[in-house]
């Protein structure tokens, strides 16, 4: 895949640096097998991705399970040993730094995760818990501490006496706010939100997602914005980049991406939602067949060719698409497999 | 069998209770609905509202012995399945009315070939040989989609992916042609694309065999897509009932008004403030007697309701509104008439 930096390879230099800057980053898992437990097989989890992320934006990012959405998320606030490539925060390059050297970027960028009840320890008050980032981080004594955490507590709308509760005191709605409290703790420029509503009932979402938006006015927050729900991640995001097998396949601001979707995966998964209203009112659904190839060998060439609806030959299939920008700002992975009518964009 | 337009189901004040450490609660509190012949009826609600509990009651597969039907009646095509013993409700299930869970992976057996697993529904309900069963296993295998079913009917369940797991579940319900099947977040585990095949296959598959489906959702999108009748639930009772048409363009109970409007909508503008409903779902133990999303609603007299006795000792019954259209009869909960008219 031919894969430009979204920044400066569309001609004209952006008007100040990103925040993120991800070039060619690769997370390849070992697959360990056989008698003696060698790695015998790579799970390219994240094979390629370039992307990066503006002060005070989000960027979306949609995909079915498996397609290293999460996985890509976790790179960036360095869960992982990245494999390959590139993580610039900030003008740092942060790829490779150790754990001392990292440090302070961890204050910068947090993560919200999907399951605020396995992500708060059940054993700490919630004081305890939100105090933590600042014992780590050596800053504030224990009176200011005990102050800031009620802050934080009301910022998220909960009351201040909820610092002396436990985590199973709360529900889940709750615990997200809790989670976001904690994040939010230490001035963060960018947080990572890895599903952080879809494990929560409709009527608690929309609050959620109202806190975070308000939230990322108030702080100028940049988010990367994880879920499996379109609805959800177009209405909170600036941009959106579909992911696919590892790789990005199309990356558009998040209106033109609804409006006009060139992939034929995007395209496949806006016609899957269901809309909440009787009788439809979509075009005709796209239906795709059988299931997302496996990431461990995935296939030759043009992974989603093979899943799609737009007649390619064998030969085409084994070939590689490109990604290009087809119009300002707006990038695909080009193949005839995935975009009709391919040649008039190249 | 009764006449084709009779409802192929009745549920008539069904109320289910747990017994737990703190005593009995009751998560299933007097539910009346009836599901058409040959459509399909959604259930609707949040975490906690009791539809789960209220699928698990219709097939008597409650939790033993903490699960206690409480009392109501499980009218299926005219028998009370409530009055049935042990050994008769398991001739019914799988036979007359069948069920798809949640989660694939754990509805199946690991540990068995899905052939196994398919044939055992037909072993135990008909007289017909093991190599009978194998084959007629292949032919429901191919009739839900899953190609080479010869070779997949010898897998295990581990080696086919979630979408075809679940072909496999819903094989499994339809083997003996139910007039009933309940789908409980039959998509849920599944992602978006692969939920909208499984969807397809159910209206597929109802088109040709003509069963009753009540579907479990939380996913307003889905019932919308699949329901022609939906329920809305809200701790443990009914609080909107009617064709989907009415639930969705016409909600007269704050709380399905509250869900709709709370649901980001593609064509929605980004980041707008969203509408929210206040306050939480009170507690199963804690539950009042009153119209119980009243905590929660908007209405300007709420607060008063809520401090009358009312609300501690008035069960609200559901209001016909329209010939197919029931509402919480109760003022408080219900959408004020000047806003339906704008």
């Amino acid at each position: 895949m031919v894969s430009p930096a979204p920044t400066t390879a569309n001609g004209h230099p952006p008007a100040s640096k990103p925040l993120l800057e991800i070039r060619g980053l690769k997370m390849h898992f070992p697959v360990k097998g056989g008698v003696l437990m060698r790695a015998q097989k790579q799970c390219k989890a994240v094979d390629g991705v370039d992307l990066h992320v503006n002060e005070g934006e989000t960027l979306g990012l949609v995909g079915e399970s498996g397609c290293g959405k999460s996985t890509l998320g976790k790179c960036v606030v360095r869960l992982n040993k990245i494999t390959g490539g590139q993580v610039t925060f900030d003008g740092t390059d942060i790829t490779q730094l150790g754990r001392s050297a990292l440090k302070p970027y961890r204050k910068d960028i947090q993560m919200i995760f999907q399951d605020p009840a396995e992500s708060l320890n059940p054993r700490h008050t919630i004081g305890n818990l939100l105090a933590e980032p600042f014992i780590i981080h050596g800053l504030l004594s224990a009176k200011e501490r005990d102050i800031k955490v009620a802050e934080l507590l009301e910022k998220v709308g909960l009351q201040a006496s909820a610092a002396d509760r436990f985590p199973f005191e709360f529900s889940g709605g709750q615990r997200q706010r809790i989670g976001i409290a904690r994040a939010i703790a230490l001035n963060p420029r960018l947080i990572v939100c890895d599903e952080p509503v879809s494990a929560l009932d409709v009527s608690v979402q929309s609050q959620i997602l109202n806190l975070l938006v308000d939230l990322q006015r108030e702080m100028r927050l940049s988010y990367i914005f994880i879920a499996h729900n379109l609805a959800v991640v177009k209405h909170i995001s600036d941009r959106i980049a579909v992911m696919y097998l590892g790789k990005i396949v199309e990356l558009a601001p998040a209106d033109e991406l609804f409006a006009n979707p060139l992939h034929a995966y995007t395209k496949a998964l806006i016609s899957a939602i269901p809309e909440p209203v009787p009788g439809g009112g979509r075009a005709q659904r796209i239906l795709l067949q059988g299931d997302v190839p496996s990431p461990i060998d995935p296939p030759e060439g043009c992974a989603f060719a093979y899943r799609s609806w737009l007649p390619t030959s064998d030969d085409q299939k084994r070939q590689p698409g490109t990604f290009r920008e087809v119009t300002p700002g707006h990038w695909v992975e080009l193949h005839p497999g995935t975009v009709e009518d391919y040649e008039k964009y190249l | 069998m009764s006449a084709s337009d009779q409802p192929i189901l009745r549920v008539r004040n069904l109320a289910t209770a747990f017994d737990t450490d703190g005593g009995r609660v009751t998560a299933v509190d007097g539910v009346s609905f009836d599901v058409p012949r040959g459509k399909t009826l959604g259930i609707v609600g949040e975490s906690g509202c009791g539809k789960s509990v209220t699928a698990m009651s219709i097939m008597r597969l409650l939790p033993r012995p903490s699960g206690v039907i409480l009392g109501g009646e499980v009218l299926l095509d005219g028998t009370d399945l409530l009055q049935l013993s042990l050994d008769e409700m398991r001739k019914v299930r799988g036979k007359r009315v069948s069920m798809i869970f949640q989660e694939p992976m754990t509805a199946l057996n690991p540990v068995h070939r899905i052939g196994r697993q398919l044939s055992e529904v037909f072993l135990l309900h008909e007289k017909i040989s093991e190599k009978e069963a194998w084959n007629r296993s292949i032919e429901m295998l191919a009739k839900v989609g899953i190609p080479a079913p010869e070779i997949r009917v010898g897998e295990f369940p581990h080696q086919l992916s979630g979408g075809m797991r679940q072909r496999v579940v819903i094989a499994m319900a339809l083997a003996l042609k139910p007039s009933l099947v309940i789908a409980d977040e039959p998509t849920t585990a599944l992602d978006v694309t692969i939920q909208a095949q499984i969807l397809e296959l159910m209206k597929e598959l109802q088109a040709e065999m003509g069963m009753s489906i009540v579907l479990i959702t939380h996913d307003l999108g889905v019932i919308a897509e699949m329901c022609d009748e939906v329920v809305v639930m809200y701790a443990g009772r009914v609080a909107e009932r009617g064709s989907a048409d009415v639930i969705f363009n016409n909600p007269r109970h704050l709380y399905t008004r509250g869900l709709l409007d709370s649901i980001p909508r593609l064509g929605g503008k980004r980041k707008a403030t969203l509408q929210t409903i206040p306050g939480m779902v009170p507690g199963l133990a804690e539950m009042p007697v009153g119209a119980r999303f009243a905590p929660r609603s908007p209405h300007p007299k709420a607060p008063a309701y809520i401090a009358s006795p009312a609300y501690q000792n008035k069960r609200p019954e559901l209001l016909q509104i329209a010939p197919n259209h029931w509402v919480e009869d109760e003022e408080v909960v219900r959408v004020i008439k000047q806003e339906v008219s704008q």
